[in-house]
C-alpha cells in the first residue's frame, strides 16, 4: 500500500544530493521541566507522506505545532524550503494544518471555511470561488457549499478541514491525527483517499498519529518518536522488518522479544543464549555484537513457523504446546508455551478454506524460524 | 423590571434551554420560571395598566376606579386615555425618555468597550485565577448600590478624591465639575451595570474553543483579523445577553441620575419618581411606568422574533 514505494518512485533520502524540504535541527522544546521535544533532528523531503508515530506525550504534537509555528522552540531551527521559519508566525508561514479537532468555524458555512485562508491572502471574488469549488470537488463535497459545520457528519467535517488546510495550495500540510475521530469503517477508506489527493497535488504531508497500521498504510517514511526523540526514521517495511530497538518492535505489529546473551558471531549470524526458553538461538545482525552483552531477540508471529514433526533441518526449533487460540477469520493466533514457561506468539495464515481448526488447545507442535527472520536489538 | 431581564437572558444564553426541552423535567423546569413570572411580573403589571386608564382622585386608592356599577344598575367602564395623550404631548416626558435611551446606550456601549478586553483576560486565564478575577467582578456587589452611588459622590465631587489627586499630580490646575452632570450619571452606570455586561461575556468567552483561533493564524489571519472574523461573531450571543442586562435596568435607573445627576439629567425614573410620590398622580405615574415598558420590551421581542426566525431558517437547511 505504499504509494510512494512503488517501483520506479523516487527515495529522496537515499540521494545525498537532495535537498531536504524540511529541516529540523536540534530542536528542543520544554514545558517547565519536561522536555516535550529534546534535540529532535529530521529531514522530509519534497512530495513526502511523512508520519510521526509514538504514544501520548512523546512529543509528536508538540513537533508538529513547532511546525505550524503556535510553538517557538526554546532551541534549534526549523527550516522550510530552505527558510529559517524558527521564529515566523503562523500567519506568516507557506504551512496550513489540518486540525484533529478540525477546527472548523461554526458560525461560517462550508464554503466559507474554505474560503476562509483565501480571503486572508486577499484574491479576488472569482478566483476565491474558483478554488472552492475546485477543493469541495477534490474532496467530494460538492452541493454542501451552504450548509453549517454542525449540519454535517463527522466524515464530511474531516474532508471539509482537509479542503480547507488544502485551498491556499501550501507548501506544507501538516496534519494532526487527521483520522482520529472517524469510526473504523471510514477510517480505512480514508487512508486511502488521504493518500490519492496527496498524489494529485503533490504537496509535502506530514502526519502526527499514534495508531502504527495508519502510519503504515500511508506513510512514505515514518518517524518514531518516545521520550521526546526520535527512535528510528525509515520507511514502513523496514522499520517493521529492521526495528532499532524494543520499542520500535514491540510499537510497530506485534512482536515475539526474547531475552539473550550474546555467545559468539559469524558474519550476521549472531549465537545467543535465550534465558527465557532455556536453549541456544541463532539471529541475524548486521553490525557487530560483542560477546556477552544482554540483547533481545525480536521475531514476529508469522515469521514463525508451525509443524507437527521436529524439523530435520532448521535454524531455530523450540516445542511446546498450545495455551491460547485467536481465530481472526483470515489468520489464527496461537499462544505457544514451552517447557521453560515462556509464551510464544505465532501466527498462522488460512490460505485454504476450511471450517476445522488447525491445532487445539494443548496440542503439542514444534516452532521453527530462519535466523535471518529474528532481529538482533541492542537496545 | 427584574423578571423580565431573568426571562431574556434565560432565552438568550438558552443553550441550556435546548438541553433541557429534551429532558422530561422539561415542564416543570419551565413552569416554575413562568409561575414567577405571572405571579411576581404579569399580575403587577396588570394593577399599573389598570390604574393608567384611571385619574387622579383626592382619597385612598388616589385614583378613580375603572369599573363601577351606576345609580341605574348599568356596568361602566371608563378607560381614560388622557394619560397616555399627555405623556406624547408634554415635550417634559418625551425629553425625559429620550435622556432615559441615550443614558442606557452610552453606557451599554461603555460596557461593552470596557469590559469585553476585561471578559476575554479572565476567560483566558488559568482556571486558578479566573476563580480570583471572578470573585473580583462580583465583589461590589457585596456593599449596596446606593452606597457605592454615595461613595462616587466622594470621589467625583469638587474637592473630592478624584480632583485632588489630579490636582496634586499637576495634571489640571482647576478641579473639574463632574457631579451633578451628565458626565457622572454616565460614570455611575457604567460602574454599576459593568458586572453586568462582564459575566455573559465571560460565559461566552470560554465556551469558545481556542484552537479556531490557531486555525485562523494558521490559515493567514493576523491577530486582529482573527478577532474580527471568528472571536467576535462567536461572542455575539454573550454580547446580545451582557447589553440587555445593562440596557434595561440601565433605561429606568432612577438612583444614580438622582444623586449623580445635574437638574438637566432628567430620566424616566426620575419622572415616574416625582410623578408617584411628589405630585401623587398615580395614574399618570402608571402610564409613564406602562410606556417606558413598551419602550423596552418591544424592540426586544422584535429582536427575538428576527434572530429565532434566522435560526429556525438555518435549521431548516439541514438535510
Amino acid at each position: 500500500m505504499n504509494n510512494a514505494r512503488k517501483p520506479g518512485y523516487a527515495e529522496p533520502w537515499q540521494d545525498p544530493a537532495e535537498e531536504p524540504f524540511v529541516r529540523i535541527e536540534g530542536v528542543t522544546k520544554t514545558y517547565g521541566k519536561v522536555y516535550a521535544v529534546d534535540d529532535v533532528s529530521l529531514d522530509v523531503f519534497r512530495g513526502e507522506f511523512f508520519s510521526l508515530l509514538g504514544g501520548s506525550g512523546c512529543g509528536k504534537s508538540t513537533l508538529l505545532r513547532v511546525l505550524a509555528g503556535f510553538e517557538v522552540p526554546d532551541r534549534g531551527r526549523v527550516l522550510i524550503d530552505g527558510i529559517d521559519m524558527t521564529r515566523v508566525p503562523p500567519y506568516l508561514r507557506p504551512v496550513n494544518m489540518m486540525f484533529q479537532s478540525y477546527a472548523l468555524f461554526p458560525h461560517m458555512t462550508v464554503a466559507d471555511n474554505v474560503a476562509f485562508g483565501l480571503k486572508q491572502d486577499g484574491l479576488p471574488k472569482a478566483a476565491i470561488a474558483d478554488r472552492v469549488s475546485q477543493m469541495l470537488d477534490l474532496v467530494r463535497l460538492s452541493g454542501l457549499e451552504k450548509r453549517k459545520p454542525d449540519q454535517l457528519s463527522g466524515g464530511q467535517r474531516q474532508r471539509v478541514a482537509l479542503a480547507r488546510a488544502l485551498a491556499r495550495q501550501p507548501k506544507l500540510l501538516l496534519l494532526d491525527e487527521p483520522l482520529g475521530a472517524l469510526d473504523k469503517k471510514l477510517r480505512e477508506h480514508t487512508q486511502f483517499e488521504l493518500v490519492n489527493i496527496q498524489e494529485r497535488v503533490g504537496t509535502t504531508f506530514i502526519m502526527v498519529t499514534h495508531d502504527q497500521e495508519e502510519a503504515m498504510t500511508m506513510s512514505s517514511r515514518i518517524a518514531v518518536m518516545d521520550a521526546g526523540q526520535i527512535v528510528q526514521v525509515s520507511t514502513p517495511s523496514h522499520l517493521y522488518e529492521y526495528p532499532a530497538t524494543r520499542f520500535v518492535a514491540s510499537f510497530i505489529g506485534a512482536v515475539n522479544i526474547i531475552n539473550a546473551t550474546v555467545l559468539s558471531q559469524d558474519g550476521d549470524r549472531v549465537l545467543a543464549r535465550a534465558h527465557d526458553l532455556g536453549i541456544d538461538v541463532v539471529a541475524r545482525s548486521g553490525t557487530p555484537v560483542p560477546a556477552g552483552i544482554d540483547i533481545g531477540i525480536a521475531i514476529r508471529p508469522e515469521k514463525i513457523d508451525v509443524a507437527e514433526e521436529a524439523p530435520t533441518r532448521a535454524d531455530n526449533v523450540i516445542d511446546g504446546k498450545v495455551v491460547e487460540i485467536a481465530y481472526l477469520g483470515d489468520v489464527s493466533i496461537y499462544h505457544v508455551e514451552t517447557a521453560s514457561g515462556a509464551t510464544l506468539r505465532v501466527q498462522e495464515t488460512h490460505a485454504a478454506r476450511s471450517a476445522d481448526p488447525h491445532y487445539n488447545w494443548g496440542d503439542r507442535l514444534y516452532l521453527v524460524w530462519n535466523a535471518a527472520d529474528a532481529a538482533v536489538l541492542t537496545s | 423590571m427584574w423578571a423580565t431581564v431573568v426571562a431574556d437572558l434565560f432565552r438568550v444564553v438558552g443553550t441550556w434551554g435546548r438541553e433541557i426541552r429534551d429532558s422530561r423535567g422539561r415542564y416543570v423546569v419551565t413552569a416554575l420560571p413562568l409561575l414567577y413570572l405571572i405571579a411576581f411580573f404579569l399580575v403587577p403589571f396588570l394593577f399599573v395598566l389598570k390604574i393608567s386608564f384611571a385619574t387622579s382622585a383626592i382619597g385612598q386608592p388616589p385614583y378613580t376606579p375603572l369599573v363601577a356599577w351606576g345609580e341605574d344598575g348599568a356596568l361602566t367602564i371608563r378607560l381614560v386615555f388622557d394619560n397616555y395623550r399627555f405623556l406624547l404631548g408634554d415635550p417634559l416626558y418625551v425629553g425625559a425618555y429620550l435622556n432615559s435611551l441615550r443614558f442606557a446606550t452610552v453606557a451599554t456601549l461603555a460596557c461593552l468597550v470596557i469590559g469585553y478586553p476585561i471578559a476575554y483576560g479572565i476567560a483566558r486565564a488559568r482556571p486558578a485565577i479566573r476563580v480570583v478575577l471572578l470573585v473580583l467582578v462580583i465583589l461590589p456587589f457585596w456593599t449596596s448600590s446606593l452606597l457605592r452611588s454615595y461613595a462616587l459622590i466622594g470621589i467625583l465631587r469638587t474637592n473630592g478624591v478624584l480632583n485632588q489627586i489630579l490636582l496634586g499630580l499637576g495634571v489640571i490646575d482647576q478641579p473639574l465639575e463632574i457631579l451633578h452632570s451628565n458626565l457622572a450619571v454616565h460614570i455611575g452606570i457604567v460602574y454599576n451595570y459593568l458586572p453586568f455586561m462582564i459575566l455573559p461575556l465571560v460565559a461566552t468567552l470560554m465556551r469558545l474553543d481556542f484552537t479556531l483561533l490557531e486555525a485562523a493564524a494558521d490559515l493567514g489571519a493576523r491577530p486582529i483579523s482573527a478577532f474580527l472574523r471568528v472571536t467576535l461573531p462567536l461572542s455575539i450571543p454573550g454580547i446580545v445577553a451582557g447589553s440587555l442586562l445593562v440596557f434595561i435596568p440601565a433605561v429606568g435607573e432612577f438612583v444614580i441620575p438622582d444623586l449623580l445627576g445635574g437638574p438637566d439629567s432628567l430620566t424616566i425614573g426620575r419622572v415616574l419618581w416625582t410623578e408617584f410620590f411628589t405630585n401623587r398622580d398615580w395614574p399618570l405615574a402608571a402610564a409613564v411606568a406602562v410606556a417606558m415598558l413598551m419602550l423596552i420590551v418591544i424592540p426586544i421581542m422584535l429582536f427575538e422574533y428576527f434572530t429565532e426566525r434566522e435560526a429556525r431558517r438555518g435549521e431548516g437547511r439541514t438535510g
